[in-house]
Order: structure tokens, then C-alpha cells, then sequence
């Protein structure tokens, strides 16, 4: 379970990102968080993932108290987060399972289970003949969907995405959406910050819905 | 345990990785480090070996007895008695009989000695003291002229001195080259691992992204620079094998011309290792230091 209360984030220069905002996600919800370019929703995702921490204001997440928490207790926090980026941030100086492989190489899993698990990751995203690639000989399509086998081959409680669909076409998006959905099938918790509407016509989604850093 | 035991291989591995996929840049760095270390390691094994031919050479660091000329057997049992309760090394009796016999023998000696009305020369022991530092040879030299029917005691001690003060000097020098090409490791690694967070910074991004803690960021590193530090260590050991064997030969001709005989001692497999592992040392805290320093722009 996600519960914010009066989240504010003001960066260096004073500009509020994000205005006190309430909300609560249970756990195994699919959410979106829509509005317009600048409305916040990055923001959001950066404080609900602990990349930036927020100004004023509390998270919990799972109990835990994100805002208080200490710098070095973070990174474990992390791991229960699957991040997708828009910009995917693959690595492009090796494979396709070997980007797969490093959330669970932070994790300290043993290489040969840790092969075993991303290639079975590899293979919910429809990659797995792909293993061997470099993500730079990957469609854009691919490399969204090898960013989500990377964001959930540690089996995080939260999947968290930012505009997944951003630099996609409409086919490649909608199967990225498809796979986020099942996903949630299974009882993950997806929180996905996105301008795409077409995802509240086919998921019915709950719609956290940013204009200016506050919550409609 | 496992887990733990899971990322240090992981680190080790990929730290050997990173070695191995520039060798030109690797070989170079090594060569740096190993130069680096050559110097303060070859001076340290020529210093060992100096004090080594200090210690051998005839007649340095022996305390020489002379007795009275009136000095009856008994008085000599009585020295000997006391030598061997001091237990101080090695001792030796030369009778005045045979030290004139050695003067006989000498050239040009023979017509003078037999001219004299009776042997001129004392009974005499040559002591070979076990603790051959200036100061305990002075105390010993002093406690035996105290003995009875003693008439001389004689020690070089001015060359010992002279020869101790060189070896702390070159010690010293050795210290001082030491720290300062040891600075040097600390900064070839520094630089090098420095440009290797510059070259990584993406996967640093994403895995402080993604969970990773800083000590799974940092640890690679560190054994980099630990790596790197290690084998320059022991290039640095094959340098100064190297250069002993082959100064082996010329040395052993000159102790030779002096009618002695010297061999240059080698470092042994412990000091390759201390070396090894001072290398290991000093690449270590090059790379924490340019660690910390390089990933403060990822915070």
C-alpha cells in the first residue's frame, strides 16, 4: 500500500513540482497518473521510487516511511520497486540478459539462478530469442519491453513506469500495455505516470490526475 | 553469507574483467606502478645486502683482547671463563707463540723478529660479538677492559659507527623514496579509476537507480585498484630480481678482487608478497579515495 499525505517537492530555484498532494494505492491497483506535459507526473513517480525525496509531506510505502527514512536504508527500498523510464536507460556496452541480470547481480542471487530467472523474464516480454542482442539492435518496442523485463525480474511488489509508451507507436504501445495489465493480472501493484488516454479506455484504471503539482 | 560471498566474486570477477579488456592501458599502468615500486624495493634489498657485506667483511664488528704481557695461563683460563659466562657470540685464543709466527711469516718480518731479545707479543682473543650494533659492541668493549690483566681492548668503532650512521641515512632516503612514489600508486590509481566511474557513469545511474547500495557500486573499484596495485607489486619483484641477477656476476668478481666472496641475496617469497601486498594496499586507498570523491556528483 502507497499513502501520501500533503506531498510537496520544490527544487533548488523554488519551482514546486509537486503541491501538496494527498492519495492512497492499495495494494494489487493499477493507477495512472495523467495530466498534462509538466503537471508533476514524473515528479510523483521520482518520490513514490525514492530517487528524489520530498520537500514537505509523507510517503509510505508498505508501512515504511519513505520521507524519514535514512540515505543508506534507500537503496533496499528501491528493490521493491520494477522502474520503467521512457528513456528505458538500457546499458549498450552489453546483452540483452546481461541488462536483464543486474537488478538480481544487486541483489546478490547466485549467476547461474540469476540466468534462469532473466531469461524467464526475457520470456514474459517476448524476448527470450533476443537474450544474446545488444539493446542498440533493438526496436524501439523491444527495448520498452526489455527495460520492463529488467523492472520486474526481481518480482517487485510495485511497478512503477514513466510514460512507457512516450516514444512508441500505437502497436508497439498498446503491447506495452499489455503486458503492464498482466502484470496487475497477477496481483503486481502498477503505478503508471503517463499522457496516453488510451489507457482508461481499455483498463479502467484509477486516474490520479495532476495540473500544476496538485491532485484534481 | 552466500549472498555476501556472491557479490565479492561478482566484484572480483568483474574487477579482473575490466583489467583484462584494456591490456594495453592495464600494461601501461602497470609498468607506472611497477617503476614506482622498483625503486624504494631495489633499494631496500641493496641496503640488506650492503649491511650483509658490512657484517662479513674481516675484521669489522670484532672486538679485539689484548693481555698483559705477564699474563700467566691462569689469567687466561680466567678471560675464558668470563667469555663464556658472557656468552657475547664467537671467540677465538691466539697464543703469542702463533701471533708471532704469524709475524714471522709476514713479508719482510722474519729478519726483525728474530732479532728480538724475547716475543714482544701479548696472548689475544678475538671476540665476534653476536649483537653487532655500535652501541652494545661499545658496552661490551667497555665491560672487558674492566677484566683483570687486561691491557687493550681494541674495536674499530668509528668505522662501525661510521658504517651504521650510512645504513640509517640510506634508510631514511629509502623511507622518504618510499612515501613518495607510494603518493605516486596512490595517484596513477586515483586517476585511473577516476576515468573508469567517468566511463561507467551510465550503469552507475541505473543501478543506484534499480537498488544497488554504494558499497555494490564501490567494490568493484576497489578491487580494481586493489588488482592493479597487486600485480604492479609483483612486476615490481621481477624488476628487482631481475636487476640483482644481473648484477650478480660483477659483484661476486669484485668481492673476489678483494679476496673475499659475496653473493647478492634475492628477495625472498615473503617479501614478494609484503610487496604484493603494499601494492594492494596502496591501490586500494587510491581507488576509496577517487571513489568517493568521483560518485559525490551521483548523490
Amino acid at each position: 500500500m502507497i499513502v501520501a499525505s500533503n506531498l510537496t517537492k520544490r527544487y533548488p530555484g523554488g519551482f514546486e513540482a509537486v503541491k501538496d498532494v494527498s492519495f492512497e494505492i492499495v495494494a494489487g491497483q493499477m493507477v495512472l497518473i495523467t495530466g498534462h506535459s509538466g503537471a508533476g507526473k514524473t515528479t510523483l513517480v521520482k518520490l513514490i521510487s525514492t530517487i528524489e525525496r520530498p520537500t514537505s509531506g509523507s510517503l509510505v510505502v508498505n508501512g515504511q516511511n519513505l520521507s524519514a527514512m535514512r540515505r543508506s536504508a534507500i537503496p533496499h527500498v528501491r528493490r521493491h520497486f520494477g522502474l520503467v523510464f521512457q528513456d528505458q536507460k538500457l546499458l549498450f556496452d552489453r546483452s540483452a540478459l546481461e541488462n536483464v541480470l543486474l537488478p538480481l547481480q544487486i541483489a546478490g542471487l547466485p549467476r547461474r539462478e540469476a540466468i534462469r530467472r532473466g531469461q524467464a523474464a526475457l520470456d514474459k516480454v517476448g524476448l527470450l530469442l533476443r537474450e544474446k542482442a545488444n539493446p542498440i539492435a533493438l526496436s524501439g518496442g523491444e527495448q520498452q519491453r526489455l527495460a520492463i523485463a529488467r523492472a520486474v525480474v526481481n518480482r517487485p511488489t510495485v511497478l512503477l513506469a514513466d510514460e512507457p509508451t512516450g516514444n512508441l507507436d500505437a502497436e508497439s504501445g498498446a503491447a506495452i500495455l499489455d503486458i503492464f495489465a498482466d502484470f496487475h493480472r497477477v496481483g503486481v501493484t502498477v503505478v503508471v505516470a503517463t499522457h496516453d488516454q488510451s489507457w482508461i479506455e481499455r483498463y479502467h484504471p484509477n486516474v490520479l490526475r495532476l495540473d500544476h503539482g496538485r491532485l484534481l | 553469507m552466500n549472498t555476501w560471498l556472491s557479490l565479492h566474486r561478482a566484484a572480483f570477477a568483474s574487477a579482473f574483467r575490466r583489467l583484462w579488456a584494456t591490456p594495453l592501458n592495464t600494461l601501461l599502468s602497470l609498468l607506472v606502478i611497477g617503476i614506482a615500486l622498483t625503486l624504494p624495493a631495489f633499494g631496500y634489498i641493496a641496503l640488506d645486502n650492503l649491511r650483509a657485506l658490512g657484517s662479513n667483511a674481516s675484521g669489522v664488528q670484532q672486538i679485539s683482547l689484548f693481555m698483559n704481557l705477564d699474563a700467566s695461563k691462569k689469567d687466561v683460563g680466567e678471560i675464558e671463563n668470563r667469555l663464556r659466562q658472557a656468552a657475547n657470540g664467537k671467540w677465538r685464543f691466539v697464543p703469542k707463540e702463533e701471533a708471532l709466527k704469524r709475524m714471522q711469516a709476514s713479508e719482510g718480518m722474519a729478519e726483525i723478529v728474530a732479532s728480538l731479545p724475547r716475543n714482544p707479543l701479548p696472548d689475544a682473543f678475538i671476540v665476534d660479538p653476536a649483537n653487532t650494533e655500535p652501541e652494545a659492541l661499545e658496552i661490551l668493549r667497555k665491560e672487558i677492559a674492566g677484566w683483570p690483566k687486561v691491557a687493550h681492548v681494541q674495536l674499530d668503532s668509528a668505522w662501525v659507527k661510521r658504517f651504521d650512521a650510512f645504513l640509517r641515512l640510506g634508510k631514511l632516503a629509502l623511507w622518504m623514496l618510499a612515501g613518495l612514489f607510494g603518493a605516486g600508486l596512490v595517484a596513477v590509481t586515483f586517476n585511473t579509476i577516476r576515468l573508469q566511474v567517468m566511463a561507467q557513469s551510465a550503469e552507475i545511474e541505473v543501478a543506484r537507480m534499480i537498488g544497488a547500495t554504494d558499497a555494490f557500486i564501490r567494490r568493484p573499484f576497489y578491487y580494481f585498484g586493489a588488482l592493479q596495485g597487486a600485480f604492479g607489486g609483483l612486476l615490481a619483484a621481477a624488476l628487482v630480481v631481475g636487476a640483482l641477477r644481473m648484477l650478480a656476476g660483477p659483484v661476486g668478481e669484485l668481492a673476489a678482487l678483494y679476496g673475499g666472496t659475496f653473493s647478492l641475496r634475492l628477495p625472498g617469497i615473503v617479501e614478494v608478497v609484503l610487496l604484493a601486498g603494499l601494492g594492494a594496499l596502496l591501490g586500494w586507498v587510491g581507488a576509496q579515495l577517487s571513489v568517493s570523491l568521483s560518485l559525490r556528483k551521483f548523490d
